[in-house]
Parts: structure tokens; C-alpha cells; sequence
């Protein structure tokens, strides 16, 4: 509900996540437009009716499978013309799996693999260059990544691998992008315990399992300013700066 | 689909009771009635459970199944130009004003946290310091949407379901699972109340106060030094506020302090109490007469300490509610506060005010025209049991009842005879659904 002369448009992937639909909230609340991509159809009405009672200046949505293999470059067009021209693309999707079913059953494994990195990968990709040829000072791509992708570990190696190549993909990018003036800013988001129904089986409790919107407020904090890597909570930043500079003789003798 | 978890990590805000509950998260207002799919399968009963506000048991349902509505937090619609809210079941008051303050609007009335869900709010037909004005939390109900156990969810409004409306308003979560909420806000020209302090130095000077600032100020509560006695019983001071007529209209903000540990328990001890009391007089006393605050500080000071509940130790504690009838009121307040003072008991901040007329739209509804009386007790088990037995005692004498938000102990005799009209909800309750308190109040 602020001024609309600051009002941005950010295109969410994955806007049916509990960490994307409480940054849409903030986003929403601050009266910026937003393009929701998700598959279900009435979760995203629902959302968009949410949104707009906080204050969002427009809420578009696309139901589509992210992980199809679908037209991006032609979606994100859509998206810029519905509520005009894209200040910040997020990718929020993702999917967890199951890695003892992932080392037998290979098409799961696939699974993993072509939701969180192939298809993440080919919309950064198309995220990138829409916004390289469709310039606006103060762009930002931001994908949500994973500490899973900082070392390989055996409970979650595949999901890991995934979100670890994604990591890379994005470092690349904001490799490109850091010195060239009036580029977009790349940001890859690392998380780590998220509450949320994706984990909902996880048994949880302790200090490292951060809620939803401790999640938004970071993302926010990072769609703004900060460097191409981050982590939130923070302190993982410093969990997994130890976490990798672990011998493998003491990585090996612990259950992780 | 709706997740379902087996935990004890559940208690209600007064953190007596630790039970085993199976806990159901739906993620949206089409998996409600999964629930009670899920209930008949294990033949267990539900019952809906949002912020976990109220003080005893009337929120909880041991080795049930408790209905989380905390991921049914989307608002559905806002009218600006009318003011018409609908929302989720479990969307707090705190969301409802982030939205509606900007907008120049505020709810009706308020109780004194707004970290309580719109179908919490309807469950207990909450009330604030405004009741003698506007009534409680029912009376800006437009409609909601209720699930039960034998069909789809249907709309409740006054009109066309008057039963099931009353039986609702005040109807503990009861009669059906809330799915939805549709409420009446009210305009307002800045986020500021003009409030003016008027310190009384025994508790008949609180019932003259009462009486003439009841048509001057929309919001109206005095707080009492429960630890005075003799001449000096019940001394407090009153507050009277009106909302500014100038202003910005900007949201609170929510963060600051959190409680991390339980205090031990013997932090709040007589001494610490009165100490508290006399300086918070003084601090109170020595303000200036006349202030402007912004409505988060003058409806929710102790919103501002996150789990404030921590503080009374890790036995937690009971708050006890009552309401008498003016008729008796003048005799019976100062007979309460005589007996907490001799026990030694009581709490930071007691508070007095009086109800207005105007019914509540509930079967159940707690207001009455009277004199309302709220205040902590830190538990001490039988010593402070047989307090609050003694108390109950008082109020039944008078003519009055206990909030069954707060409580979490009272005899079956003790409710019946406060809410005559309970028998009128059992026949409606839906028959999946209870919770420990009302198996309690009702021998059941």
C-alpha cells in the first residue's frame, strides 16, 4: 500500500510454496505487482485474491508445471505484458524426494534431478536473457537453492547434486553479470531447515528450523542488496563453512 | 489430503496442561472435512485450534484430534469502500489490521492481544474495551462458512441459519468446524487513541468512574492493585480513550522481546507483586492526564513481550474471569478482591470494567450487563485451586459466570448455572466434536 511509483512486478515460479507464498505476502503488502506461476490452478486463484487484499497492484497467474517442458521464453513475455516490465524473476520450486527410492528407482531419481535442476536451470537460463534484453535499473534473478548442495551427504546426495548444480549455474551467472553497470543481480538463495509442508514429515524442533517467513524476509531483504550467494537463516552460512571444511575421515563417521 | 501428527507439544496460553493430541494441518479450506473423514476412521473426536490463546482447556482435546487453522490464513476479500472483510478461518487479528489500518479501518472491537484468529474470535465471542459501546466480537459477524461432520460446508448468516449462528457466537468451536469469516470493519480517521487516566483510590471510586465516562469514552478499563487491602482496596486507575480524529493511519509492527526461558516460578512472589504494583501505580499516577498512543500500545501492551505467558514459571499459570451483574457488583467485587488480597495472590495487571447492555448474539455469549474482573494466578496447585473455588463461590452468589476462555477447572455446577442456555448448544454441537473443557462442564 505505499506508493505505486515504486511499485515493481516480480514473476514467481513456484508460487505454491509456503517460503513463496510469504514473500509474495510482503511483496504483496509493499504494492507490488505479481505474475504467480504455480500448477494447481486454485491454489493460485486463492492466492491471488490473498494477495490483492494485502495491497498487490496487480496478481497475474499462469498454471503450468513448471517442470514440463514448456515455452518460458513465451510464459515470461506474457507475464511482462499482463503487468509490465519485470523487475525481479524468483524461482522457488522445488521438490525434496525420497533418496532411498531415488538410488533404486531411477525414474524418481530423474525426477528429482529434472524438477529441481534441469527445468530450474532452463528457466534461469530464459530468466536471464528476458531480462538482459528487456533492461530496467535494479533487476534481480534470485533462485532458492539449498545447503544440501554445499556437500554431498548420503541422507539427500541426489536432491542435493540437483540444488548443488543449480548453486553453480547461478554463481556463473553472477559471475557474468558483476561487472557489467546496469546488469541485473544474480542471487542464489542457499536454505537450510524450512518448516513447511514439504518437510511436514520431517520430525522437527530445535533452533535451526527457520519458518516460512523468516525465509520472505530474507529473500526481501536480498531481492534489495547483498552479494550472489546467501544463506538464510544466515548462520548456515558459517554451519556449512565447517560443514565443508570437514575431513572426509570425520564427514565419513557422522549421520548426516 | 491433511497431514496428521501425533504430538504433546500443544498447550493452551495458561501452560497447565501438557496432553498428547494427533494434530491435523489442512492447507486449505477443501481439506476441512478430510478431518472428519480421518475422525470417524479412528473414532476420535476434532476440535479447531488456532493461536492457542485461551488460558485453560476449552482449546484443547486430549488424545484427539485438534484441527490446526494456521495454514488457512488467506484473506478472500476486502471491499475498501464498505469495509467488508472475508477471510480464512485462521487469519489473526494481527493480519486483519496490517490490512485494514492503512485502509481506515479497524475492527469493531478488539480484544487484548490480536494474536487470536478471526474463528477463535467467533468461538469466544471475544470482547475489548469498548463493549459497553459496541458490543462484542459477534456483533460485527456478517456470516461464516461452518463445516460438520454430516454434509459440505455451508454459509451461516443471521438471517437464513439464526440457530446455528447463535449456537456458534460463543459457541467454543463447537457447533461445526469455521471455515471462513466475513466481518463488518469499522472507519477510522488515524491509528491513534486519545486516552485519558483517571486514578481511584478504593474500588467504589471505580464504579462512579464507570458510570459517567460509559457515555463519553468508546473504550473504557481501569486497572486494580489486587495486592491493596483495608481502605485502600481495589485503588487503581481508569482509562478512558477515544479515538483521535487526526493522524496517520499506520500499522503496528510487529517484533521486540521474546521471553526465551520460563522464568522460575517463584519470580512472581508476593513481594515482586506488590513491588510491581505500587511502582506501576506511581508510573500510571504520574503520567500526564491526557495522552495520544497508537492502538497497538493502548489495546495490546502485552503483545509487545513475546510469550509473556513464560513468566509465570514452568507450572504455568490460571487467569480467572468473571462477570457480575451491576445489581451486585458493588458488594461483590470488593468481596473478590478482599479474598485474593488475603491469599496473598494476584497478578501484574488486574483489570475492571464494566459491560454494557447490549446482549451478546451467542447462546453462549460471556458479557452481561455488569462488572467484569480479570486477573493471573501463578499455580501453586491446591492453594491456589481452593482460591479460585472460593472465588466461584462469590460469583454464584452474585449472579454471575466465568469466561470459559480462561478457564480451564471450573465445576459443571459452577458453568450451569452461569450459562443456563448450555443445553441449547449440546443439542447442536456437532456431535465429532468436543474438547476437555466441555466434556468437563458438561459430565460428559
Amino acid at each position: 500500500m505505499t506508493a505505486t511509483i515504486s511499485s515493481k512486478h516480480f514473476v514467481i515460479l513456484g508460487a505454491g510454496s509456503a517460503s513463496a507464498i510469504a514473500t509474495a505476502r510482503r511483496l504483496a503488502t509493499d504494492g507490488h505487482a505479481l505474475t504467480l506461476l504455480a500448477r494447481r490452478a486454485d491454489v493460485l486463484a486463492e492466492s491471488a485474491a490473498d494477495l490483492k487484499v494485502r495491497g498487490a497492484r496487480q496478481v497475474h497467474v499462469i498454471a503450468t508445471d513448471l517442470a514440463d517442458n514448456v515455452d518460458q521464453k513465451a510464459i515470461l513475455l506474457d507475464a511482462q505484458a499482463a503487468c509490465g516490465v519485470i523487475d525481479g524473476v524468483l524461482v522457488f520450486y522445488g521438490v525434496l524426494g525420497d533418496q532411498a527410492r531415488a538410488e533404486i528407482d531411477l525414474s524418481h531419481a530423474r525426477e528429482i534431478i529434472d524438477v529441481n535442476f534441469t527445468s530450474a536451470a532452463l528457466w534461469v537460463l530464459a530468466a536471464a536473457e528476458h531480462l538482459e534484453t528487456h533492461p530496467k535499473p535494479d533487476q534481480v534473478l534470485l533462485t532458492i537453492s539449498s545447503v544440501a548442495g554445499d556437500r554431498g551427504r548420503r541422507s539427500n546426495y541426489v536432491y542435493g547434486a540437483a540444488k548443488g548444480g543449480l548453486s553453480v549455474l547461478v554463481q556463473g551467472l553472477a559471475h557474468k553479470w558483476a561487472n557489467k553497470t546496469g546488469a541485473p543481480r544474480a542471487v542464489n538463495m542457499k536454505l537450510g531447515f524450512v518448516d513447511t509442508p514439504m518437510t511436514a514429515d520431517i520430525e522437527k524442533g530445535g533452533p535451526l528450523w527457520a519458518q516460512p517467513d523468516d525465509i520472505a524476509q530474507a529473500v526481501c531483504r536480498a531481492i534489495q542488496s547483498g552479494g550472489p550467494v546467501q544463506y538464510a537463516p544466515w548462520f548456515w552460512r558459517w554451519i556449512m563453512l565447517a560443514i565443508r571444511a570437514t575431513p572426509a575421515f570425520i564427514f565419513n563417521k557422522v549421520n548426516l | 489430503m491433511i497431514h496428521m501428527s501425533r504430538t504433546n507439544a500443544i498447550r493452551s496460553w495458561g501452560r497447565v496442561v501438557r496432553a498428547d493430541h494427533v494434530l491435523a494441518r489442512p492447507h486449505s479450506l477443501g481439506d476441512v472435512g478430510a478431518a472428519f473423514d480421518a475422525a470417524k476412521a479412528r473414532d476420535l473426536t476434532i476440535l479447531g485450534h488456532g493461536l492457542g490463546r485461551s488460558y485453560g482447556d476449552s482449546n484443547l482435546n486430549p488424545d484427539n484430534i485438534l484441527l490446526a487453522t494456521t495454514a488457512l490464513n488467506r484473506f478472500i476479500s476486502f471491499d475498501r469502500e464498505t469495509g467488508v472483510l472475508r477471510a480464512e478461518a485462521g487469519v489473526s487479528l494481527d493480519e486483519v489490521l496490517r490490512v485494514a489500518v492503512p485502509a481506515g479501518y479497524f475492527i469493531h472491537t478488539t480484544p487484548g492481544t490480536r494474536y487470536v484468529t478471526l474463528a477463535g474470535a467467533i468461538a469466544n465471542d471475544v470482547h475489548g474495551k469498548n463493549h459497553h459501546s459496541a458490543g462484542s466480537f459477534g456483533e460485527n459477524v456478517r456470516a461464516f462458512g461452518l463445516v460438520r461432520s454430516d454434509g459440505a460446508e455451508c454459509a451461516v448468516d443471521p438471517e437464513t441459519a439464526p440457530e446455528q449462528f447463535a449456537a456458534t457466537i460463543g459457541g467454543l468451536g463447537l457447533t461445526g468446524l469455521i471455515t471462513w469469516v466475513e466481518i463488518q470493519l469499522v472507519p477510522i480517521a488515524a491509528a491513534y487513541i486519545d486516552q485519558t487516566l483517571i486514578p481511584f483510590s478504593h474500588v467504589d471510586g471505580f464504579f462512579d468512574i464507570a458510570s459517567t465516562a460509559a457515555d463519553t469514552f468508546e473504550h473504557t478499563v481501569a486497572w486494580i492493585d489486587c495486592t491493596a487491602r483495608g481502605a485502600q482496596l481495589g485503588r487503581g486507575v481508569f482509562s478512558a480513550g477515544k479515538w483521535a480524529a487526526t493522524g496517520d493511519l499506520i500499522a503496528h509492527q510487529n517484533g521486540g522481546p521474546t521471553l526465551p526461558v520460563d522464568l522460575p516460578g517463584q519470580a512472581l512472589n508476593p513481594l515482586t507483586l506488590k513491588a510491581f504494583n505500587t511502582l506501576y501505580r506511581w508510573r500510571q499516577t504520574s503520567k500526564p492526564a491526557v495522552s495520544r498512543s497508537h492502538y497497538s500500545s493502548f489495546f495490546y501492551p502485552l503483545d509487545s513481550i513475546g510469550n509473556w505467558n513464560r513468566a509465570y514459571g514452568s507450572k504455568g499459570f490460571f487467569q480467572y474471569q468473571c462477570v457480575v451483574p451491576h445489581s451486585t457488583a458493588r458488594d461483590a467485587i470488593p468481596a473478590l478482591l478482599e479474598r485474593i488480597a488475603r491469599a496473598n495472590e494476584g497478578s501484574m495487571l488486574a483489570v475492571l470494567k464494566s459491560f454494557g447492555d447490549k446482549p451478546g448474539r451467542g447462546l453462549l455469549s460471556f458479557p452481561m450487563p455488569g462488572a467484569t474482573l480479570a486477573l493471573d494466578f501463578r499455580n501453586r496447585g491446591a492453594a491456589t485451586l481452593a482460591l479460585m473455588a472460593d472465588l466461584d463461590t462469590i460469583v454464584c452468589d452474585a449472579g454471575g459466570r466465568l469466561y470459559p476462555a480462561k478457564d480451564g477447572r471450573i465445576s459443571a455446577s459452577v458453568f450451569q448455572a452461569g450459562y443456563p442456555d448450555w443445553q441449547a448448544l449440546e443439542s447442536l454441537r456437532d456431535p465429532l466434536i468436543s474438547s476437555s473443557f466441555w466434556r468437563r462442564v458438561t459430565n460428559s
